[in-house]
């Protein structure tokens, strides 16, 4: 009676190593189709994954740098999360990341005769602190008033972006820089120092990493951000105050955005620039939904995302490959990542006359 | 199966369904349908909770299209894509929630989405509405707005809607769930008006009674099957619950008699509260219930129910009037709640459980597993920062054998539990705290006939244990089979306490609909 058609059927459980067979599959159809792309502009794709390859992970400095992209874009996933597993959509990281990093730079411009024991625990402390707040005012926003949250912190970032201009503009141009607008650059006290070659930024990294993690799977708060986050009538039932979790969830995932502004600024940058949160912000967002609101997944995840970007920067120098073409290699194989999360959570039925098929 | 009566056996069929089959997944909703309904005819398709009746309705009414078998429509074999295909065949579907604009009128209601036609004034339409109302004795002035209805209207309308559509077939889904009696009694005159008119019509439901008093046939479903179709006249409630269940079930309710002495627990005084809007929900609301009592609650959707559970739970701020319950093993000390928060209410001595009204949205977390939602409550009595999950749960799991609650683990996530073990769930976790006051709210929605009776059996237990116990109902026999007494809302006031043993149905449905009956203890009630 009715043609044969294709339908999605919720899966209502996936064993983990289909899943992963999945997910695999989708990085090598990523890898083939990138691989056609390549060709038709005219070179090797074998070379060119190759020397992706090689230029994030084949040197010790390629390494390094690699490593370098991924501490800030471990720390924003890890705050995001936290935000996200409560359902707040926090598009805000960029700005809290530049917020983190202003407070920071405060105390490296004007406080750098401080000894680094007491220097670097005030500037992490007051880039939690700042981001923090900044965080509170669109969770206390939403509590109060019901405001969207995903326009409020998006709207923030400019503001933030927009402090640091008026910043280098004014009150803290370097004034040994020829009237250049610019930040002066940060005194050696008060940059971090190389632990095992690279700024003890990672060290922070992965310290967050266990916290984050022991907070969301064994605290009591990580237990209220997930029934927020999956019924606010639940949590009210309950009796718990559903505004103050609100807001304290969304100051700690900012106050952590703010800690990978201050690692950007003290130990990658050691200078504040426009550029300090540079995307990370939003593409910590895409890494946090990729490791499904996992902390321990965050790590390999953003690791990856460094490479890529790392990877797509050196093949645009060795192949003159545009940067553009680069952008559309990393979007391709984002697509086929993300796509594949429908093909876990769904299977394909094909239907036909008096039978039906599952592929 | 019998010969049928001889009125319908000469009519030509409206429907022949053959062979239907479809499936969700791994889950098979309907397998190898087949049924007849004839013109001027009314078919019941009776079944529980999950046994198929509305996805097969819903592929006649093209929301879902089947995966194997065929439908014919007047003999015509007919594939129904889409809604609009089932509109063109005159097949008609009244859903189980109104599907209406509150802010438009009576007839323009009716006529949205119709295609318009040429010269077809204001005036004309309101005729033609007219024609039906009287045709088939429906009760609507098409003037009206919608959210000025009350429930049975809005129903009225919905039927106008595809009579209007020149719908020849009916289906109803459920109608009856959300009605008072004599609206019931209403209701089934005009179907049987219809039926004159001879109209084909499809009733589903789950009530016997209603089935044995309007129905010409009656086809059973089972676990997605047909078990048999048979004529009204050759067959017996009991036979009818056997074939649904597959198995002979009592379905006596028990009533323990309460000590005729018990102390007040509760004591709800002058209460009022106020919805979203600022209008009053809840509305001089005042009565007790002793220990060992059972007190029912019955009223129309939305007369004030959700909100009465809400307040006595601490969840919504009082207007005025006042909560207490006595802590009898304390000199009788009366301790008022009226404004304390969700926590002191269920943690103080003299404890108050509730069961919500939607088990997935506030009562449990779907997405955690059964033994993560035992900790909803008790997890902020734990000393430390840190969540102990190993009490738990051992607590689930016993929770799982005493319940005999069907599931894979104490990990497995809720959501992936039946109705009836999502109840047992979250009434087991209630009853753990041992509470003084119970509040239920209808506990039964959605369940099968065994759950339901397994829940019954859990809250009388409860009962003889001396809790005070206030259930939210809907099902009247049930309300008036199983409750001490019966508090009747309507529009947030009370307007009647009678007492289950003498009451009742109708008496029940008239308190309901809002009139207030001179015999019975009205000073109770408006004290």
């Amino acid at each position: 009676m009715t043609k044969p058609v294709i339908r999605a059927v919720q899966r209502t459980d996936i064993a983990p190593g289909v899943a992963f067979g999945f997910r695999a599959l989708a990085i090598g159809l990523a890898l083939c189709t990138g691989g056609v792309f390549i060709l038709l502009l005219g070179h090797n794709p074998f070379a060119v994954y190759g020397s992706m390859l090689r230029g994030s992970l084949g040197t010790e400095i390629a390494l390094t740098e690699t490593i370098k992209m991924t501490i800030p874009l471990l720390v924003t996933s890890l705050g995001v999360t936290l935000a996200f597993r409560m359902r707040f959509w926090n598009i805000g990281a960029e700005g809290q990341i530049c917020i983190g990093a202003i407070a920071a730079t405060y105390f490296a411009l004007f406080h750098a005769d401080w000894p680094g024991w007491v220097l670097f625990p005030v500037m992490m402390t007051a880039a939690f602190v700042a981001a923090g707040l900044w965080g509170a005012i669109p969770a206390v926003c939403k509590a109060r008033f019901g405001t969207n949250e995903t326009l409020f912190t998006l709207m923030m970032n400019y503001l933030a972006l927009y402090i640091i201009q008026f910043l280098r503009e004014g009150p803290w141009k370097d004034p040994a820089g020829f009237n250049y607008p610019k930040i002066a650059r940060f005194a050696q006290s008060a940059q971090m120092k190389g632990v095992l070659g690279i700024h003890w930024g990672w060290i922070v990294a992965l310290v967050l990493l266990v916290l984050v993690y022991l907070y969301m799977r064994r605290s009591k708060q990580g237990y209220e951000i997930d029934v927020v986050g999956q019924s606010e009538n639940t949590a009210r039932y309950a009796g718990m105050n559903v505004s103050k979790i609100i807001v304290r969830t969304m100051v700690f995932s900012a106050g952590i955005c703010g800690l990978a502004g201050m690692i950007q600024a003290a130990g990658a940058n050691r200078t504040l620039t426009e550029s300090v949160a540079g995307g990370v912000g939003f593409t910590a967002i895409t890494v946090a939904w990729l490791s499904q609101l996992n902390p321990l997944a965050i790590l390999p995840v953003s690791f990856l995302f460094a490479m890529l970007q790392r990877g797509s920067g050196f093949i645009e120098s060795i192949f003159g490959i545009s940067n553009a073409a680069a952008a559309v290699l990393q979007g391709v194989l984002l697509f086929f990542m993300l796509g594949c999360e429908f093909f876990v959570r769904f299977r394909l039925t094909v239907r036909k006359e008096g039978v039906s098929v599952h592929a | 199966m019998q010969p049928t009566t001889p009125i319908i056996a000469g009519q030509p069929l409206a429907i022949d369904l053959r062979g239907l089959t479809k499936t969700f997944g791994k889950v098979i909703a309907n397998q190898d349908i087949s049924l007849t309904l004839r013109e001027g005819e009314i078919l019941s398709l009776l079944g529980e909770n999950g046994s198929g009746k509305t996805t097969l309705m819903n592929m006649l009414s093209g929301i879902y299209r089947p995966d194997s078998g065929a439908i014919f429509i007047h003999g015509q074999r007919r594939d129904i894509r889409s809604p609009i295909d089932a509109f063109k065949l005159g097949i008609g579907m009244i859903h189980q929630h109104f599907k209406l604009v509150d802010v438009l009128t009576v007839a323009e209601n009716i006529v949205l989405g119709t295609p318009a036609e040429k010269g077809m004034s204001r005036a004309a339409i309101t005729r033609k509405i007219a024609d039906l109302s009287l045709r088939y004795g429906l009760m609507v002035d098409p003037n009206r707005k919608i959210y000025e209805l009350s429930v049975s209207e809005k129903q009225t309308v919905e039927i106008m809607k595809v009579l209007y559509r020149n719908a020849r077939i009916l289906i109803l889904d459920e109608p009856t769930a959300v009605l008072t009696p004599q609206e019931i009694d209403r209701l089934f005159q005009i179907l049987r008006r219809m039926r004159e008119q001879g109209n084909a019509i499809i009733l589903i439901t789950h009530k016997l009674h209603e089935v044995m008093e309007v129905s010409d046939r009656i086809t059973v479903l089972r676990k997605g099957l047909v078990v048999d179709t048979v004529e009204r006249a050759n067959i017996t409630s009991d036979a009818l619950v056997e074939m649904m269940v597959g198995a002979a079930v009592d379905l006596s309710l028990k009533r323990p008699e309460p000590e005729p002495d018990a102390p007040v627990l509760l004591k709800v005084e002058n209460l009022c509260v106020r919805g979203a809007e600022g209008e009053l929900k809840l509305n001089d609301v005042s009565f007790d219930i002793r220990a060992g009592e059972l007190l029912g609650v019955a009223g129309v959707a939305g007369s004030g129910q959700k909100e009465l559970c809400e307040k006595l739970a601490g969840l919504l701020p009082a207007k005025s009037g006042c909560v207490k319950v006595i802590d009898i093993d304390n000199n009788m000390n009366e301790v008022d709640i009226t404004h304390a928060h969700p926590r002191k209410i269920i943690g103080q001595r003299v404890s108050m459980s509730f069961i919500p009204e939607d088990r997935l949205g506030m009562g449990l977390v779907p997405s955690m597993s059964i033994a993560d939602n035992m900790l909803l409550k008790t997890y902020h009595h734990e000393p430390g920062p840190l969540v102990r999950r190993k009490p738990a749960r051992e607590q689930a799991e016993k929770l799982i054998e005493r319940l005999s609650i069907a599931t894979p683990s104490a990990l497995t996530p809720v959501r992936r539990l039946s109705g009836g073990n999502v109840q047992k769930v979250l009434i087991g976790r209630e009853l753990l705290s041992k509470p003084k006051v119970l509040i239920t709210a209808y506990p039964v929605r959605g369940l099968d006939i065994h759950s339901s009776y397994a829940i019954y059996k859990m809250i009388n237990k409860q009962k003889k244990n001396g809790a005070a116990v206030l259930f939210i109902g809907e099902d009247l026999d049930v309300l008036l089979g199983m409750c001490d007494r019966v508090m009747v809302l309507c529009g947030g006031k009370v307007m009647d306490i009678v007492d289950a043993r003498t009451a009742t149905k109708h008496q029940l449905g008239a308190l309901m609909a809002g009139s207030i009956i001179s015999d019975s203890k009205k000073g109770e009630a408006l004290a």
